[in-house]
């Protein structure tokens, strides 16, 4: 059938435009086409791998800085911590000493107020003494104004001398 | 009587084509539905055997012409 | 089918457009079984090339008006998918082409308007042509046709499908030169204008085409994909196109996609690796069934690009025949009404014809770089199929 006969015209005709095409094209078309086009993506994937590196770099450059803030950071606490613990010795230094003193004062107070008492004490009872020693004195000196009693009394002593 | 027969050959390749194409959709749309990520894939392979089944179909279709003229 | 391409068409559309190809099957066919209603035509049967006449000599009678002059949509169909040494412009305008008939007595060139559309003789110095039936023939000198000296001259004319077929052979030229310049004044930077429209096209080839298919040899093969699938591309769209510069059903033509299939034939040959052939000669069978699987492997090596020519022919004919039917419907019921149906629908065929257009030429190129990879196939590699 003359459908599916191929005219020998047109065979002819399709294999020159298509040698002419393949040529043509391949040299002047396709060849510049896919180099421009593999030399753009080569540099897009350059592009895109110098971005990626920059990247890179700056996430290091910021865990780089992060690291020194933290290490800072750390070391002004043990600054401060210090400064605290230093502070707080000495508080604690100076309310021992001051503790201490009030403790000698006292002590040395209470010394005082002791000697001072048992002085007074030994006043008193000095005091004392001669007054009862004055009274004894008058009182003996009344009682024994007469002869009779100083004779009693006498008797008297006797008597106890020779019972023992 | 040629032409008739011709006719009724390129009527059951065009129902054989279209018993391979039914099936081959019906297939793509079960792997698409059971594995959605794949559906690219699926269409794509599922073009080339339905081109190949339609080729069967239409070498038929030539013979037909063939037959009838 | 291990290394498939990228693709990510619309599932509805492709399973709707292969539908209608298995329907334009029986399109193609559709009017024959009512000739036989018609026994008064019996000769017609026997008569080749008439087969599709007696269609019309059936329908015709429905209709009162008979005096009329009878329209016969097979006739327009055929004569429009056939080549033609004029190119029919509108009513009885037609531009004439030239004709070259390469004949043992030299080289002969003149305008086939001499033929005065097949009505007349033409006689040159060396011999008497007539047209018939769009086919030059030689007559003697009692005015018959000279079997002998018919089949002795070749008819390389410039017909009505190589005439479409230089005209894309220019446009590709044109458009790709142009493009290949733009690229090289553009380096490393984005596309722009007509670039950006051919360069995802280029990209998708070569992305999805060439390198599953091919691996790292893709370089080498990408001239031969691209023009194959931008020259098919372009007569399918330069035939869906209805008036003159395109319209002609040059990827249609057997010859066309012969050509084409031959090409990709001789470049997978060219190409064959150790794999591929010992494939063919020495496959992973037992040897007692090598008398069997060898011939089938030597036969498979010509069924590939065959299938290829007649995917490709029987495709975009089907799609011309459709909607050339579609139309005639209007003149066959002789009814302007029926324009309001057949029109839409002949659009929305038009359409899918559009998509069959991209969707042929890159199934050629696909399947082309597919027998292409399975050729030039590594040793490494899986070597059964």
């Amino acid at each position: 059938m003359e459908l599916v006969t191929p005219s020998i015209g047109l065979v002819f005709w399709t294999t020159i435009a298509f040698l002419v095409l393949i040529f043509v094209l391949g040299k002047f078309a396709w060849k510049p086409i896919m180099q421009a086009l593999s030399e753009r993506e080569q540099s897009i994937e350059d592009a895109l791998s110098s971005a990626e590196k920059a990247k890179e770099e700056l996430t290091r450059l910021n865990n780089e800085s992060e690291q020194l803030l933290k290490v800072a950071r750390a070391e002004r606490d043990t600054i401060l911590k210090e400064a605290k613990q230093l502070r707080d010795n000495m508080v604690a230094d100076a309310k021992g000493i001051a503790q201490t003193e009030a403790n000698k004062m006292i002590a040395k107070a209470k010394v005082e107020i002791d000697n001072e008492k048992t002085a007074a004490l030994a006043e008193v009872k000095s005091q004392v003494a001669n007054l009862s020693i004055e009274i004894a004195e008058k009182v003996l000196r009344k009682q024994l104004e007469d002869k009779s009693k100083q004779e009693a009394l006498v008797a008297d002593l006797l008597k106890e001398v020779k019972l023992s | 009587m040629t032409g008739s027969i011709a006719a009724i050959g390129a009527g059951l390749a065009a129902i054989g084509a279209g018993i391979g194409i039914g099936r081959i959709g019906g297939s793509a749309l079960e792997g698409i539905a059971r594995q959605p990520e794949a559906a690219s894939k699926i269409q794509a392979t599922m073009l080339i055997a339905a081109a190949f089944v339609e080729a069967v179909s239409l070498f038929a279709v030539v013979v037909a012409l063939l037959g009838n003229g | 089918m291990r290394r498939i391409g990228f693709f990510k068409p619309n599932l509805n559309k492709f399973i709707l457009v292969f539908a209608f190809l298995s329907f334009n099957t029986a399109i193609l066919f559709a009017n024959e079984p009512t000739k036989n209603a018609d026994s008064v035509h019996t000769e017609a049967v026997i008569e080749a090339n008439d087969s599709l006449h007696a269609t019309t000599d059936s329908v015709a009678p429905a209709h009162e008006n008979a005096a009329e002059e009878k329209f016969n949509p097979s006739e327009l169909i055929l004569e429009h998918i056939a080549d033609a040494h004029e190119w029919h412009l509108w009513g009885h305008t037609s531009i004439p082409l030239p004709i070259i008939l390469y004949t043992p007595k030299g080289l002969e060139v003149f305008s086939s308007s001499h033929f005065h559309h097949g009505e007349q003789a033409y006689t040159s110095a060396n011999y008497t042509y007539k047209l018939e039936e769009n086919k030059i023939v030689v007559l003697n000198a009692e005015n018959e046709v000279d079997e002998v000296a018919t089949k002795s001259i070749i008819d390389i004319s410039i017909t009505k499908n190589v005439c479409s077929l230089l005209i894309s052979v220019a446009l590709l030229l044109f458009i790709f030169l142009s493009v290949a310049k733009a690229y090289k004044k553009t380096v490393g930077k984005a596309p722009k204008g007509f670039q950006s429209m051919i360069e995802p096209i280029i990209l998708f080839v070569r992305d999805d085409v060439a390198k599953p298919n091919l691996g790292h040899k893709y370089a080498k093969f990408m001239p031969f994909l691209l023009t194959v699938f931008f020259f098919i591309w372009i007569n399918n769209m330069m035939g869906l196109i209805p008036f003159f510069p395109g319209g002609a059903n040059v990827s249609g033509n057997i010859a066309f996609t012969m050509v084409l299939a031959l090409f990709t034939f001789i470049v997978i040959t060219v190409n064959g690796g150790k794999v591929y052939w010992s494939h063919i000669f020495a496959p992973h069978v037992p040897w007692w069934l090598y008398p069997l699987l060898v011939p089938v492997e030597i036969f498979g090596m010509f069924t590939k690009p065959i299938a290829l020519m007649i995917r490709l022919f029987a495709n975009i004919t089907a799609g011309h025949i459709l909607v050339l039917s579609l139309i005639s419907l209007i003149f066959i019921f002789k009814s302007a009404a029926i324009a309001t149906v057949a029109v839409p629908f002949t659009v929305f065929i038009s359409v899918i014809e559009l998509l069959v257009a991209f969707l042929q030429a890159y199934i050629f190129t696909m399947l082309a770089a597919l027998f292409i990879g399975m050729a030039v196939e590594e040793p490494h590699a899986e070597d059964h199929h």
